[in-house]
């Protein structure tokens, strides 16, 4: 196992499993998952002009969350019907963009040799991924409670919103190598589903998620290379089984 | 007795729709404004206009130095979310950067009982997240309270202690509060002044002059039976 690859999908699912406690907590889970299909036409344009995938994946990222952002602040349309239409529109447009040889391993995520930069660009991000939300934690819990309570305790709620959806936009990015745009949004959610079940206060949620998304993360590579699988769909696939044991454990 | 609030024509459309027009008011410093109308009025909006949570055209002028505690209509939390009274008190001293201490302090003032500290807070009863509320707006060490109909889906019993706890906080802060309510024995019990809304005019009075049957006909459509008493 390279473990160069291990260690960025490691860093990916510390970030993913903090992420993911705000995005079920604000009801997002459905969203969260379709925002990273935007990715596969950044890629597929990315492919085309020769610019590196990972910088097409996350220009079109950004350029995603911004218009939720938008929608989200200044219409009243309903962010769900908005998100269902463009995002799907973005996997259909961009898997025509894709050379078909290249598809599969974009949409459910493949081993391939990492380069530094990728490497760099990853831990950084990664840290401030991880960072944000727990520097912001208090900020987004009162938001997600009340916006209205955050704004009169001084917090700029726009401004967080903003922050968090480009922290979420960023993590997609750094799981697209071995989870691929379909799958990663599912270790965003599932660990954070998981502990959001298990867990009975702030803490102690955000800790389980890190832990479940970094230790079904480990042993989904360890597990797909015996069984000569892609990792993403096992550690997907693991992550769904702990999901579903939690359902033998009734919260006290 | 100082201004401490000066709203001058205060206007809300959301699109096509007005929701308030040319709404104009103030509000003395350490006295408690009432809000009373019909569902649909703008009552809600009006406190989120007075917060700047939403655009408005018009003036909502505060007096320097003035902190907003708002306390919002009862709030929609899933039940699983773990998020507990401690973790949102702790929340709220964290961004205010305040004493860690004044959390429990707090909580002991308006009557939070000790499991409501551990207990994830949609699991709450109805009185005890409200007072988890006024708690998290009482950390901001506001000079005003602004209060959404504080006491629905809370008990009979609960109802009174909770605005027998405004009263006290009032009086021992020196508080101005402005409260929503659909309670007018409540109104006219702790109301200095009370505005009307009503869906096409808005009347601002002494609670004696506002709430008798004719206006509050006027206001809400329908006869509404009320009965002041004298105290």
């Amino acid at each position: 196992m390279p473990l160069d690859a291990l260690l960025l999908a490691v860093v990916t699912a510390a970030a993913a499993g903090l992420v993911g406690c705000f995005a079920v907590m604000r009801r997002m889970a459905l969203a969260s998952d379709a925002i990273s299909h935007v990715a596969l036409p950044g890629i597929g344009l990315a492919l085309i002009f020769n610019v590196h995938p990972l910088l097409g994946a996350l220009v079109a990222l950004v350029a995603g969350v911004l218009l939720i952002w938008k929608l989200d602040e200044e219409t009243r349309i309903p962010t769900d019907t908005i998100i269902g239409v463009v995002f799907s529109a973005a996997l259909a447009v961009g898997s025509m963009m894709t050379p078909q040889e290249e598809l599969v391993g974009l949409l459910l995520g493949r081993s391939r040799p990492i380069s530094t930069l990728e490497i760099v660009f990853s831990l950084l991000a990664a840290f401030r991924v991880v960072t944000f939300i727990l520097r912001e934690r208090h900020r987004l819990v009162v938001s997600l409670v009340s916006p209205d309570m955050a704004r009169t305790s001084g917090v700029n709620v726009r401004r967080l919103n903003l922050g968090y959806l480009l922290m979420f936009a960023l993590t997609v990015a750094l799981g697209l190598r071995h989870l691929g745009v379909l799958l990663m949004g599912s270790l965003i959610i599932i660990p954070a589903a998981t502990a959001r079940r298990l867990a009975t206060h702030l803490s102690q949620m955000l800790t389980l998620s890190a832990v479940i998304a970094i230790v079904t993360t480990v042993t989904g590579f360890a597990l797909a290379a015996r069984i000569h699988q892609e990792p993403g769909p096992v550690i997907v696939t693991l992550a769904a089984a702990v999901f579903a044991l939690t359902f033998l454990r009734r919260r006290a | 007795m100082s201004t401490i609030l000066d709203v001058r024509n205060l206007s809300v459309r959301f699109g096509p729709s007005v929701i308030l027009k040319d709404l104009s008011f103030e509000v003395a410093a350490g006295t408690t404004l009432a809000v009373i109308g019909p569902n649909g009025a703008g009552k809600t909006v009006l406190f989120r206009a007075l917060i700047g949570a939403i655009p408005f055209d018009g003036q909502v002028q505060w007096a320097e130095g003035v902190r907003v505690g708002y306390v919002p209509q009862k709030l929609d939390i899933e039940r699983d979310v773990p998020i507990t009274g401690h973790d949102f008190l702790q929340a709220r001293v964290r961004i205010g950067r305040s004493d860690a201490s004044a959390a429990s302090a707090v909580a002991r003032s308006v009557g939070l009982s000790i499991d409501a500290w551990r207990t994830p807070i949609g699991e709450l009863s109805g009185g005890q997240f409200q007072r988890l509320l006024v708690a998290f707006a009482l950390l901001g060490d506001p000079t005003v309270l602004l209060l959404d109909e504080p006491t629905a889906g809370v008990d009979e019993p609960g109802q009174e202690q909770l605005n027998e706890l405004v009263h006290r906080l009032q009086h021992e802060r020196g508080l101005t509060v402005v409260l929503i309510s659909h309670e007018l024995t409540v109104v006219s019990k702790y109301a200095n002044r009370v505005l009307c809304l009503g869906r096409a005019t808005a009347h601002l009075g002494l609670p004696a002059e506002v709430l008798t049957p004719e206006a509050l006909q006027e206001i809400y459509g329908t006869p509404v039976a009320f009965h002041s008493h004298d105290h």
